[in-house]
C-alpha cells in the first residue's frame, strides 16, 4: 500500500532526522545559535565530569525508584479495597482515577501552594518546627514534596491497571487455596500476586519511564531548586540546552539519557518477562 | 442476582477507601474555596484559608480569564487536541492496518513497524533542541506545527495497538470483499475501519488525555508564536499573578474545569480506554 510512504516519511522527518541531528550537535559545541566547531568527544568526556549533571542524575533515579516503590504499594493496597465486596463500588473507582486526568502542572502548583503555606501553617499550630517551614525550600526535603505530587497522580493509574490484573484471577482459585488454609496475606502471597505478576510488571515499566522523565512537576513546585537539589534530566536538559547556551552540551547529555531510557525499560521487560506464571 | 446480596459488605476496605478518598478530595476543596474568596479573607492560619468563602462571588474567575486570555487559550488546546486525535484515529488506524496485515510475509513492511514502534523508547528530551530548531525553520514553530509532532509522538503506541487489534479480526471478511472487485482502499474504509471502533475509542481516549495536558510540547515549539494551551497560559502568567493566589487558584480551576466535564461524561470510556492501552 502506497499511503504507507508518506506517513513513514512524516515519521521520518519529525523523528528520525531530529534524532540524528541531536547525535550530530552533541559532538559540537552549539549554543544554540552562530556558528559552531566539532569538539569530538569532548561533551561525553565533560559530561563524566560535570557534578551538576551528576547529581541530576542521581535525583532523577532517587525519585524514580521511591516513587515507583510507594506508587506500587499504595496501588495495589487499593486495588485490593476496590476490587472487594464494598458499597458504591463504581464512584470509588471513578473518583479514584480522578487524579490522573487533571493536567500535571496545575495540579503541581496546587500542590506547590499548599507545601509552601498550608502545611507549615499546621507546623505552626502543632508547635512542630519542622514542619512550620516549607518542605519545598528545604534542599533536603524539596524532593519528597515533588514525590508525594508524582505519586498523588500515578496511584490512580497504576491502581486501574492492578484491578483489571485481579479481576482476571478466578474466584475458584480463592475458594481451592481456602481450602487449604490460605487466607489474607498468605493467600495474597502465594496465590493472588503470582497470578498478578504481568499487570506488576506493566505498572513497573510505566511508572519507572515516566518518573525517570519527570518535568511538569518540577517546573510547577520547584524549578529545580533550591540549591539545585531538584534538577531532573529533562529539566536540566530543557533548562540548560534551550536557554543556557549549553545546546551540545545537553545533547550529548540527552543522548545519554536516551541510552539509559532504552537500557532500563529492556531491562525491566527483560527481567520481569522470566517471572510470570501462567495459571 | 446482585453480587453483593452474597457476600457481606467488606468494611475494612470502606474504611481504607473513605480515608484514602480525602486525599484526592482535599487538594481540590482547597482550590475550589481559594479560587472563590478574596484576598482580604485569606489569613494566615489554616482555617482562614480553608473556610468556606463568604460570598460565591464570580469577580476572580472574570479577572483570571482577562488576564490568561482564557477563551483563546481554551480554543488552542481544542484545537490541537481535537484535530490530533482525528489524524491519529485516521492516520494510525490506517498504518497500523497496512502494517499489521503485511508484515508476517514482507521484510519491508516488517522492518517498517519494528523502526516505527521502537519510536516508543525516544525521549522528547532528546528530540526537543533539534525540533525546536527544525520547526522554526519550517514555519511550523506554532499550533500547526504542534499538531504535526503529536501526530509523530503518539504513532508508534498506536500502531502498536491498531495492530494489536487486527489480529483478532479474521482475513476472510477482507477475503470475501477481494473477491466481490473491492478495492484494499474501499475495503479499508468500509469494513476495517468500521469495526476497529472499540480501539478508536481507546486511541481516542489516550491521546486526547496526553494531549490535552502536555507543557513541554507546546512550551518548546510555540514559545515565540504568542499562543497558548490552557496549560501552557498557566505556566506563562504565573508570574502576573504575584500574590494573588485568589486569582491564581480561580485560573486553575477554571483551567481543569474542560476535562473534569469530560471526565464526568465519558468516565467509562475513559476507564476501559486507559485500562486497554495499558495492557496491550
Amino acid at each position: 500500500m502506497l499511503i504507507t510512504i508518506p506517513i513513514l516519511a512524516l515519521f521520518v522527518c519529525f523523528n528520525t532526522i531530529p534524532l540524528i541531528r541531536g547525535v550530530i550537535y552533541s559532538f559540537t559545541n552549539f549554543k544554540g545559535f552562530g556558528s559552531y566547531d566539532w569538539v569530538g568527544l569532548r561533551n561525553y568526556i565533560d559530561l563524566f565530569s560535570d557534578a551538576r549533571v551528576g547529581k541530576s542524575y542521581l535525583f532523577t533515579f532517587k525519585l524514580a525508584i521511591v516513587t515507583t516503590i510507594v506508587v506500587n504499594v499504595l496501588s495495589l493496597v487499593l486495588a485490593l479495597a476496590l476490587n472487594s465486596k464494598i458499597r458504591a463500588k463504581s464512584f470509588f473507582r471513578g473518583a479514584y482515577f480522578l487524579p490522573n486526568i487533571l493536567g500535571a502542572l496545575v495540579v503541581g502548583y496546587i500542590f506547590n501552594y499548599f507545601f509552601t503555606y498550608i502545611l507549615p501553617a499546621l507546623g505552626t499550630m502543632i508547635g512542630s518546627d519542622s514542619m512550620s517551614k516549607s518542605m519545598l525550600s528545604n534542599p533536603d526535603s524539596a524532593w519528597v514534596g515533588i514525590m508525594i505530587v508524582c505519586a498523588w497522580q500515578a496511584v490512580a493509574m497504576n491502581t486501574i491497571i492492578y484491578i483489571s490484573g485481579l479481576q482476571t484471577v478466578p474466584e475458584d482459585v480463592y475458594e481451592a487455596g481456602g481450602l487449604d488454609g490460605a487466607t489474607g496475606w498468605k493467600q495474597f502471597r502465594y496465590l493472588t500476586f503470582p497470578l498478578i505478576i504481568p499487570f506488576f510488571s506493566i505498572n513497573m515499566v510505566l511508572c519507572v519511564k515516566n518518573f525517570l522523565m519527570v518535568f511538569d512537576q518540577i517546573m510547577a513546585l520547584t524549578k529545580g531548586g533550591p540549591a539545585q537539589s531538584t534538577e531532573s534530566i529533562s529539566y536540566l536538559i530543557y533548562n540548560n540546552g534551550m536557554s543556557g547556551g549549553q545546546f551540545g552540551f545537553q545533547s550529548a547529555n540527552a543522548v545519554i539519557f536516551f541510552l539509559v531510557i532504552v537500557t532500563v525499560s529492556v531491562a525491566q521487560m527483560k527481567f520481569t518477562g522470566k517471572k510470570e506464571e501462567q495459571l | 442476582m446482585k453480587e453483593g446480596m452474597t457476600k457481606k459488605t467488606n468494611w475494612t476496605a470502606m474504611v481504607v477507601l473513605i480515608l484514602g478518598l480525602s486525599a484526592i478530595v482535599f487538594p481540590l476543596y482547597m482550590t475550589l474555596v481559594i479560587a472563590f474568596k478574596q484576598p482580604s479573607e485569606m489569613t494566615n492560619s489554616v482555617s482562614g484559608i480553608l473556610s468556606l468563602p463568604k460570598t460565591w462571588s464570580l469577580d476572580n474567575f472574570r479577572e483570571a480569564m482577562r488576564v490568561t486570555d482564557f477563551w483563546n487559550s481554551l480554543k488552542n488546546s481544542l484545537l490541537i487536541t481535537v484535530s490530533t486525535v482525528a489524524l491519529s484515529i485516521a492516520i494510525h488506524s490506517l498504518m497500523g492496518y497496512a502494517l499489521g496485515r503485511n508484515k508476517s510475509h514482507s521484510k519491508f513492511y516488517s522492518f517498517v513497524y519494528l523502526f516505527i514502534v521502537s519510536g516508543m523508547f525516544v525521549p522528547f528530551a532528546i528530540l526537543m533542541m533539534p525540533l525546536a530548531k527544525q520547526t522554526a525553520e519550517m514555519g511550523l514553530a506554532n499550533w500547526f506545527g504542534v499538531i504535526l509532532l503529536y501526530v509523530v509522538f503518539y504513532m508508534p503506541m498506536n500502531i502498536l495497538l491498531y495492530s494489536g487489534y487486527l489480529v483478532n479480526i479474521p482475513m476472510a471478511l477482507e477475503e470475501a470483499a477481494k473477491v466481490d472487485g473491492a478495492s484494499t482502499w474501499r475495503t479499508y474504509w468500509k469494513i476495517i475501519f468500521p469495526i476497529m471502533r472499540p480501539m478508536h475509542a481507546t486511541v481516542a481516549v489516550l491521546t486526547a488525555l496526553a494531549v490535552w495536558n502536555d507543557v513541554m510540547t507546546p512550551l518548546v515549539i510555540m514559545a515565540g508564536s504568542d499562543q497558548n494551551t490552557l496549560p501552557l497560559a498557566q505556566l506563562n502568567f504565573q508570574t502576573q499573578f504575584g500574590t494573588n493566589y485568589n486569582l491564581a487558584f480561580a485560573s486553575y480551576l477554571l483551567s481543569l474545569i474542560p476535562i473534569l466535564i469530560f471526565y464526568v461524561i465519558c468516565q467509562k470510556q475513559i476507564l476501559n480506554g486507559v485500562v486497554n492501552g495499558a495492557v496491550k
